[in-house]
């Protein structure tokens, strides 16, 4: 196994010491002529990976390595979804559409230079309403202008509900957004009535199936003209037990039957107290593991995004964090000018970082396959900071993110978001009780420190955890677990 | 002859403001308000009030 780098990407909560952090990537056993080798995933061509290597939503490999930002400069919408409540904001809440504060389309400018100075991860600007991208389109097009000005290599992506797409397509393409997002949750009006009460379109309003056919319609052709103009799709669908859980099958075939490059099933969030129409109905949320069964249902359909944190639309940082309170308007600077070089030193030390990962896995995959005699899974979840290594405490983590092991190989299949269980030094048994339940399903449990007690607890739950492999890329760790979990089984191959 | 915008229900995303066929709609402090003078309850322009039609909160645009 090649040397990991002695570089963190956690160093970059701090300050960052770029000398220190170029010497490591270059003195770490990194001299080989392979290193720095495209992370490229052999099934795609190498133009596509070019247009989504550093695109953290478009990639499951980049996510460990890129951030996105969303400007909520887009409040107005001309739809009404039953799971959003346009009147909710909170600070607190993590979930598409919520913000605290909207934004001009120059408070976004200074915003976005200021985060692309202190967060040198930053690679994609999205904007994902808290409204509709597409239907308020002027401060789309108001921001995406002033900002690629000053920093034109910042990915351009918006994400909308497809009624008012194909009347900006061709806007879209000329302003080089080369990623869009559509919501679809149905291809069947009947279903659509029970998700969208009404749509705006040609000034009036629409109910019923008729308001979901129209919406349906525009989504398609939507859809279809981006695809036709190359720019890459992906299709956001909220998974809601009893409503569209199993016609997500449909929507998976008629989205890539029509180029759609990612399909992303997300659970359902609702609760009472968001004051959406599915919250106050009841309406339950998929869980963990039903969305898996799902998303193991439409693995072979259009290729799927597994690592979707449904993050705010006001985010800021890599997925499963979220830095945006730190760049709030009253903390701006009124004056902002771009400084590219924390950015450009950190993509070199992450070309070289990704050549290794890439390679660990790779090996780390084929170990499995050979190990997999009797069909033997085991389902893993990491504590990460970022940078695809064991690197949190388990006190600490925030989520998980969880990978499978099979005789298909090591990949990442999903996270679970929990409340951390250490405050200040003291772990709450109540709160434990709470991350075992979001661990359903799971097997062993990676990080890179864990205290006797909650270790303890977690054995007595089934679920095996430790840190032995603590630094170690997740999938060279996953590789370990698994010979041993087969050899415990009596599995293990017969040795030729 | 004109419509109100109930400000403790109003969200401020300007949807209204964009909407409306006379310009009668305006941010002013924390929320939209529709000048009374201007606007005409879309009448001549559409078949419905093109603010109510589209404000995501029910009973927020209503008859003054």
């Amino acid at each position: 196994m090649s040397q990991p780098f002695t570089i963190s990407l956690d160093s970059l909560m701090k300050p960052i010491d770029f000398e220190a952090m170029k010497e490591a990537a270059t003195s770490g056993g990194c001299s080989s002529s392979s290193c720095g080798t495209s992370a490229k995933p052999s099934d795609m061509d190498e133009a596509t990976w070019e247009r989504i290597k550093d695109h953290p939503c478009y990639s499951e490999e980049a996510h460990h390595y890129f951030a996105r930002m969303h400007v909520a400069v887009a409040p107005a919408c001309n739809i009404q979804c039953n799971y959003c409540n346009r009147k909710y904001d909170c600070a607190n809440e993590s979930r598409p559409g919520v913000v605290s504060e909207k934004l001009t389309p120059d408070e976004a400018r200074r915003k976005v230079i200021t985060v692309a100075n202190e967060v040198p991860q930053l690679s994609v600007l999205g904007i994902a309403g808290p409204g509709d991208a597409c239907y308020d389109w002027k401060k789309t097009e108001a921001t995406f202008s002033a900002i690629s000005k000053e920093i034109p290599d910042v990915k351009l992506c918006v994400s909308t509900n497809g009624l008012a797409l194909p009347d900006h397509v061709d806007e879209l393409a000329r302003m080089n957004v080369d990623h869009v997002t559509i919501t679809i949750n149905m291809v069947d009006p009947e279903i659509g009535a029970k998700i969208y009460p009404w749509i705006y379109y040609n000034k009036r309003r629409y109910t019923g199936i008729e308001a979901a056919t129209i919406l349906h319609e525009r989504q398609m052709l939507g859809l279809e003209m981006l695809t036709a103009r190359g720019i890459l799709t992906k299709i956001n669908s909220v998974m809601i037990p009893g409503i569209n859980d199993e016609h997500l099958v449909e929507v998976n075939r008629w989205v890539k039957e029509r180029g759609a490059f990612l399909h992303n099933v997300m659970p359902l969030i609702s609760d009472a107290a968001h004051g959406t129409h599915f919250g106050l109905t009841g309406q339950r949320g998929p869980t963990a593991m039903e969305l898996k069964a799902l998303q193991d249902k439409l693995d072979g359909g259009a290729k799927l995004m597994r690592h979707c944190r449904q993050c705010r639309a006001d985010a800021v940082g890599l997925l499963g964090e979220d830095r945006g309170q730190e760049f709030n308007l009253d903390l701006l600077p009124e004056e902002v000018v771009y400084d590219p070089s924390k950015r450009a030193a950190y993509r070199e030390i992450v070309a070289e970082e990704r050549g290794d990962h890439v390679r660990a896995k790779e090996k780390a995959v084929a170990a499995v396959k050979e190990n997999a005699a009797g069909g033997h899974t085991i389902l893993v979840a990491v504590a990460t900071k970022g940078g695809g290594r064991i690197n949190e405490h388990f006190g600490h983590a925030k989520e998980f993110q969880v990978y499978e092991a099979s005789g298909r190989g090591v990949a990442f299949v999903g996270h679970r978001k929990i409340d951390a269980y250490c405050m200040d030094g003291f772990g709450e048994d109540a709160t434990l009780d709470a991350t075992i339940a979001a661990l359903e399903g799971v097997t062993h449990v990676l990080c890179s420190k864990i205290g006797d007690c909650p270790k303890d607890m977690l054995t007595a739950a089934g679920i095996e955890a430790t840190d032995a492999y603590a630094y170690e890329y997740a999938e060279t760790a996953i590789s370990a677990l698994y010979a041993e979990a087969t050899a415990d089984k009596g599995e293990a191959r017969a040795v030729a | 002859m004109a419509f109100k915008i109930i400000a403790s229900s109003c969200t401020a995303c300007g949807a209204c403001e964009f909407e409306c066929p006379t310009a009668a709609i305006k941010f002013k402090g924390e929320t939209y308000v529709i000048d009374a003078k201007k606007c005409t309850e879309c009448d001549g322009h559409f078949d419905t009030q093109q603010c109510a039609a589209v404000c995501p909160v029910p009973k927020t645009c209503v008859k003054a």
